[in-house]
């Protein structure tokens, strides 16, 4: 029996109270998601139940209690504390998924900071301008994430610590460098929370949009209610569960459903840190029987991909229950998973600046293949004339995904971008920036994004970043960067360029742009492949016409080109 | 043989490896072990298909037939010189 039950009496009367209540939360009252996930679950009797089953690249294995992670938390909270971090400073997180990650997740809420976790492939120039944004006061981060962390210290008046969780002293530490090391630390038991109330900063998360740098999404202690609550109801998680989410917490995913839901639960969590193979998830699947995954369509095309055979191979039985996110989950994964373990993957579908999910196909509901599912409770999801911003009653007509404004995990605002954050939102509705439709039945959908934004694998991917950064290329005049189809990531990045004179095309330099992108900003805006022209399309006042590109990778209708320069 | 072997791994070190302290081997699992992710497998692919002058078919490139310098060096034998 699914948590859930049935969608009619849960949407009857539904108030975000039924989490206050089982939160013991009442409003106004201290509010911290580090002690809801680790002091709270203690209390609770559950001091001893395994937070974290962690195996690394290696075979390397550890386990963590709850109580383990309340000291953990408690201990990097008193040592941030002792350099003079203080609440609503900006602490990154620059880090593989090693156990600090997730124990210094907790212990800079603990002490009131902001968590801005950062995916630790991120290139030099993208962990800057995110940095830069922040006016991040600390970096917490690994030996071999050091150097691109040295490359931009100059840049960044405001960083003043950079705190080193695996320190060997083979390399000499340099200005503001800090070893710290969680395994020498004496225990702290006894801990000071910081008082945080419900609309307290807690996460700084970034995110990518068509035009500008990226912006931080801002989110407060409260979403936790929403966490907690799609958690239960969403992910089904319960009691025995052993709950495996694939998501690096430099993303969303990885922090909404990969700390905050399980851990406010009490529930066993499963954290792989290694490349994906498929025979390597399979057997991690194997061996802890984990019984609820979270994945993304991505991992999941690539699963089958694989193929049939690898999956017999493992015993996959313990699996109870499936969902993914990230971009659109093709009907095709969806019948192949009910073919090969026996239950169907469930859409969800949400993003950054909604902090928990909103819309999504719900266990123990009948499951449409290739269909997002139905608003989460509470939630009044809807479709927009995209000219006059009003909801869509027509089933089947396609308009822009838009919510009410008001449930608990809503972002608070774009750091520094007030502006930014303002257009989110026309007609009293937030604007997702995703076209879909609605069915007869609730259902919704999906369509394709309303803007340039490029989902490659479930990541935001700015074509103006690219583009900006293709220009610091010697050779490169200028850019254009689109969405290319992709088999596996839904969509890749592909640059259309012109080069300086005095350069020649050829695939030794399409070789050494790849890797210029790849190490200044990441491997996943990386273009998977270059065009050389000998102009870009632009309108006659001088704009490049990305939709033409967009519209030839696409096989689409170029569509109007009156505003087209001609020679 | 040897340089082959070299090359490609001298390449996987100063391209994927930010650390100076890592070391790897011809056995070292690249992409298993997360050193090179599934998005700059592409990179070292089209290195590969570059420095050797072959074209390795996509169904081909897999994670498995990447994930160590000497698998590359094998599956770049079977291209070589066809």
């Amino acid at each position: 029996m699914s948590n859930f039950g049935l969608y009619e009496d849960r949407i009857k009367n539904f108030d975000w109270s039924v989490t206050e209540k089982e939160l013991e939360y009442t409003d106004g009252n201290i509010l911290n998601i580090g002690w809801y996930c680790s002091d709270r679950i203690c209390q609770k009797g559950k001091a001893d139940k395994t937070a974290l089953f962690y195996e690394g690249f290696g075979g390397i294995k550890k386990e963590y209690s709850f109580n383990d992670i309340r000291l953990a938390g408690n201990t990097i909270g008193t040592f941030l504390r002792s350099i003079g971090i203080k609440d609503e400073d900006r602490v990154c997180l620059f880090l593989d998924r090693i156990p600090e990650l997730y124990f210094s997740f907790l212990g800079i809420l603990k002490i009131g900071a902001i968590v801005q976790p950062l995916f630790s492939a991120f290139g030099d120039e993208s962990l800057f301008v995110r940095l830069e944004n922040a006016q991040t006061r600390a970096i917490i981060t690994q030996r071999k994430h050091l150097s691109k962390v040295r490359k931009v210290l100059e840049r960044l008046p405001n960083l003043e610590f950079i705190v080193i969780v695996d320190h060997n002293k083979t390399k000499e530490l340099e200005s503001k460098e800090i070893p710290f090391s969680l395994q020498e630390s004496k225990p702290v038991e006894n801990f000071e929370i910081f008082p945080t109330k419900g609309e307290s900063p807690s996460l700084l998360h970034y995110t990518s949009g068509t035009t500008g740098q990226p912006k931080g999404v801002k989110h407060v202690h409260y979403s936790i209610i929403s966490q907690y609550l799609t958690s239960r109801w969403v992910l089904d998680l319960q009691e025995d569960d052993i709950y495996w989410c694939t998501a690096d917490p430099g993303w969303v995913t990885g922090t909404s459903y990969g700390i905050i839901g399980p851990w406010s639960l009490g529930i066993t969590q499963c954290v792989l840190d290694a490349g994906f193979s498929a025979q390597a998830w399979y057997k991690f699947i194997e061996d802890y029987r984990i019984t609820m995954w979270y994945s993304a369509p991505t991992a999941i095309r690539s699963l089958m991909k694989a193929g049939e055979d690898v999956v017999r191979d493992f015993d996959l039985s313990s699996l109870r229950h499936l969902a993914s996110v990230g971009e659109p989950l093709n009907s095709e994964a969806v019948i192949w998973s009910q073919k090969m373990f026996g239950k169907p993957f469930h859409d969800t579908f949400w993003q950054t600046e909604t902090g928990s999910i909103m819309i999504t196909n719900f266990p123990g509901m009948k499951v449409k293949p290739g269909s997002m599912g139905r608003s989460f409770p509470g939630i009044s999801g809807v479709v927009l004339d995209a000219k006059k911003y009003e909801p869509i009653s027509e089933p089947g007509q396609v308009g822009l995904i838009a919510f009410k404004p008001g449930w608990p995990a809503m972002m608070r605002g774009y750091w520094n971008n007030e502006e930014k954050y303002r257009e989110k939102f026309i007609n009293g509705w937030y604007l997702t920036g995703d076209r879909a439709s609605i069915d007869v039945d609730g259902y919704f959908w999906f369509v394709g994004r309303d803007d340039d934004v490029i989902n490659t694998g479930g990541h935001l991917v700015s074509p103006f970043e690219v583009e900006s950064a293709l220009l610091e290329h010697p050779a490169v005049g200028e850019s254009a960067v689109v969405a290319k189809p992709d088999e596996i990531n839904m969509e890749v990045v592909k640059a259309f360029i012109t080069l300086k004179p005095g350069f020649k095309p050829g695939p030794d330099l399409e070789l050494e742009i790849m890797n210029f992108i790849r190490k200044k900003l990441s491997s996943i805006a990386m273009p998977q492949s270059i065009e050389y022209m000998e102009k870009l399309p632009k309108t006659r006042s001088g704009k490049i016409m990305r939709r033409l590109l967009h519209a030839k990778e696409w096989g689409e209708d170029i569509g109007d080109i009156s505003t087209l320069e001609n020679d | 043989m040897e340089d082959i072997k070299d090359l490609i791994l001298n390449y996987v070190i100063n391209e994927y490896l930010d650390d100076d302290d890592e070391k790897i081997t011809y056995d070292t699992p690249l992409i298993s072990s997360g050193y090179v992710d599934s998005f700059s497998m592409v990179s070292l692919l089209v290195f590969l298909e570059n420095k050797f002058k072959i074209k390795i078919p996509p169904s081909k490139a897999t994670p498995e037939a990447l994930d160590t310098v000497n698998n590359i060096v094998a599956l770049v034998n079977q291209y070589i010189n066809k």
